[in-house]
């Protein structure tokens, strides 16, 4: 499997490319400088500094009182918030894009978040662990257990994530709801982007995560 | 905190009291009759005077300029030696050197309230019409009344706008009524523990300390002072019942528990045996050597009547539509006169006219008064969000 490195951002140095996150990297270089961004569930706040080194407008909801003090401690504007409930709150085309970074399978009706995001945002990304990775599959068809990967260490019984899908359910997803799927990447387990132009059953067994930009209207 | 002390602090002579009423020792600026104050009540108050303190040094391009809202008995003495009590300012844990507000980079400014009794033009000040003190002659005031004049205030001082306006309680309503009244002149706003209108409860509580004012024999239908007394036991009351709403069960626990007062066992009487009898006495006694009675009935008063939406077609996003000031709002877990609750609807609203705001929740058992106290998230989290807002306003504020 051949995989080619994600390109240090301009503006950026290599040095200040490493501290952040391959998919971070992946997901600030689909934004385009100057615009307004929410990061639903920011975590940390981690992707709104690097977005904000790129002169970003970046604004974040976080579920974990801990993990929003910290960010506000950062000068970062971040609300506690619930992805599933307080998106309501947010007026149509508030943003240039929205953002839900390995957040999805956590909520409790993906759908309706989905949904959210392109209505708040003009465009979303969405990135999520991709179920149908090889690891997963063997796991469950040899291990006979729920699987386990170093990105999702959490045991069934205690892990958030609760609607977890494949690369395929959530292409079928957009599909079915009308969204526009303007870029795809699939990420490895090291985060470095799969080589573009592999069919899509390569991405759903050998992605460890999806990337998607999206945007309204589409097939239907 | 150390152990409680039985005794009131020594006595302040009502003399210092009633001379910080209409000559305080602050800096006062006056409004003469070409200036009158235009009250949400109808009346336009005529002459009228603000006492304020000011820290720091403002900045060529007056820029640097950051307003201090009070809360319902504090005053402008922020950050400086009180003139009265003798104690030090209420909120020197987030102004002074090396503080969140630091007068080396900010000048920062607090008012008196219009309608309280610490210089400002209130119902303890002489009526200039009838040579007598105001009392229940004064206007009713409410919290955008407070605002107007704090604007002419600023205006006074040639401040075009504010880098901050912060406070919190009653503070923290007069800084959303500054965003939602002037958005253009607040750059960035740090509300803390407030909410955009008081809830039932809390006017049920403040219902009951004016009560407790009211029927005290010695308040004379607030024409007390005429009487020369002041009706200590009333607002005495009030206060204790007040000063509850401020802790929490779990912190008046920690604190007292059942501890007994300098004894081992009750007394069968009425006394204090409790330390937290004792405690709320001492509470008592010592607010009325330095708060005028009428004057806690007017800011009660205008905080009840404070409802940002009720002003706004009752849609509160209104108030805030297309509005650029910078928030922060902050709010305690065991606050529960102004719980997160409310901090949380000024917030879905503030995300629906798009504003930048920033909210945490801080953990603590300290109650509402904890934005009075050492609590160290706080502070980092108020000094990031004002050193963000510096950085975009372009202040050249030195990171320390």
């Amino acid at each position: 499997m051949s995989v080619q490195e994600v390109l240090p951002l301009n503006g950026l140095t290599a040095e200040q490319s490493g501290q952040f996150r391959a998919d971070h990297l992946l997901v600030a270089e689909m934004v385009k400088p100057g615009s307004k961004v929410l990061d639903v569930g920011c975590g940390e706040g981690d992707l709104l500094q690097l977005l904000e080194t790129r002169g970003i407008d970046g604004r974040g909801i976080e579920l974990s009182r801990e993990g929003v003090n910290r960010c506000v401690a950062k000068g970062l504007a971040v609300v506690q918030g619930d992805a599933d409930t307080d998106l309501v709150n947010y007026p149509d085309d508030a943003f240039d894009y929205v953002i839900l970074s390995q957040t999805l399978q956590a909520t409790r009706q993906p759908r309706v978040v989905l949904e959210n995001l392109l209505r708040i945002g003009r465009r979303a990304i969405v990135s999520f662990p991709n179920f149908g990775f090889w690891k997963m599959r063997l796991q469950l068809l040899i291990g006979g257990h729920m699987p386990r990967t170093e990105n999702l260490p959490a045991t069934w019984y205690d892990t958030a994530n609760i609607h977890f899908c494949t690369i395929k359910d959530f292409v079928e997803l957009c599909d079915a709801i009308g969204v526009k799927m303007e870029r795809a990447e699939a990420l490895d387990l090291y985060g470095r982007p799969l080589r573009l132009r592999l069919p899509w059953w390569v991405w759903n067994m050998f992605g460890e995560q999806g990337v998607f930009l999206l945007s309204r209207g589409g097939r239907k | 905190m150390g152990g409680v002390k039985p005794v009131p602090s020594p006595a302040i002579s009502a003399d210092d009291r009633s001379h910080e009423v209409d000559h305080p020792s602050s800096q006062v600026a006056h409004f003469g009759a070409d200036q009158p104050l235009r009250l949400d009540c109808g009346v336009d108050l005529s002459p009228f005077q603000i006492a304020y303190q000011t820290y720091g040094e403002l900045n060529s391009d007056r820029s640097n300029a950051v307003l201090i809202c009070h809360a319902l008995t504090g005053d402008q003495h922020v950050a400086n030696v009180h003139p009265v009590t003798g104690k030090s300012g209420w909120w020197e844990t987030l102004v002074g050197p090396g503080r969140p507000l630091d007068p080396q980079h900010y000048f920062i400014i607090c008012a008196n309230v219009i309608g309280g009794c610490m210089g400002s033009t209130g119902p303890a000040s002489v009526n200039p019409a009838t040579g007598k003190v105001w009392g229940l002659d004064f206007p009713v005031i409410t919290i955008p009344d407070m605002v107007r004049a704090q604007a002419m205030l600023i205006d006074r001082l040639g401040i075009d706008t504010l880098f901050a306006v912060v406070g919190g309680s009653m503070g923290g309503m007069q800084v959303l009524q500054w965003t939602a009244a002037y958005p253009k002149r607040v750059y960035s706003a740090l509300a803390i523990a407030c909410a955009t209108r008081h809830s039932a409860q809390n006017i049920a509580f403040h219902e009951l300390g004016r009560q407790a004012v009211m029927a005290d024999p010695d308040w004379h239908n607030g024409r007390y002072t005429d009487q020369g007394i002041h009706p200590h036991r009333g607002l005495a009351v009030a206060r204790m019942a007040a000063h509850i709403t401020y802790l929490s069960d779990a912190a008046l626990h920690r604190k007292f528990g059942r501890r007994m007062q300098d004894r081992e066992l009750p007394t069968f009487s009425f006394d204090a045996d409790f330390q937290v009898e004792s405690y709320l006495r001492y509470q008592g006694s010592s607010f009325v050597e330095r708060f005028d009675a009428n004057s806690y009935l007017y800011l009660t008063r205008a905080m009840d009547y404070f409802d940002i939406a009720g002003d706004h077609g009752g849609v509160l996003a209104k108030a805030f539509a297309g509005i650029e000031t910078r928030f922060c709002v902050v709010s305690f877990t065991s606050d529960w006169l102004f719980p997160t609750s409310e901090s949380r609807a000024l917030v879905h609203a503030l995300n629906a006219s798009s504003a930048r705001v920033s909210f945490a929740e801080i953990e603590t058992d300290r109650g509402h008064d904890a934005f009075l106290l050492d609590v160290p998230e706080f502070f980092d989290i108020s000094r990031a969000f004002l050193q963000s807002a510096g950085k975009a306003r372009g202040l050249t504020a030195k990171s320390d």
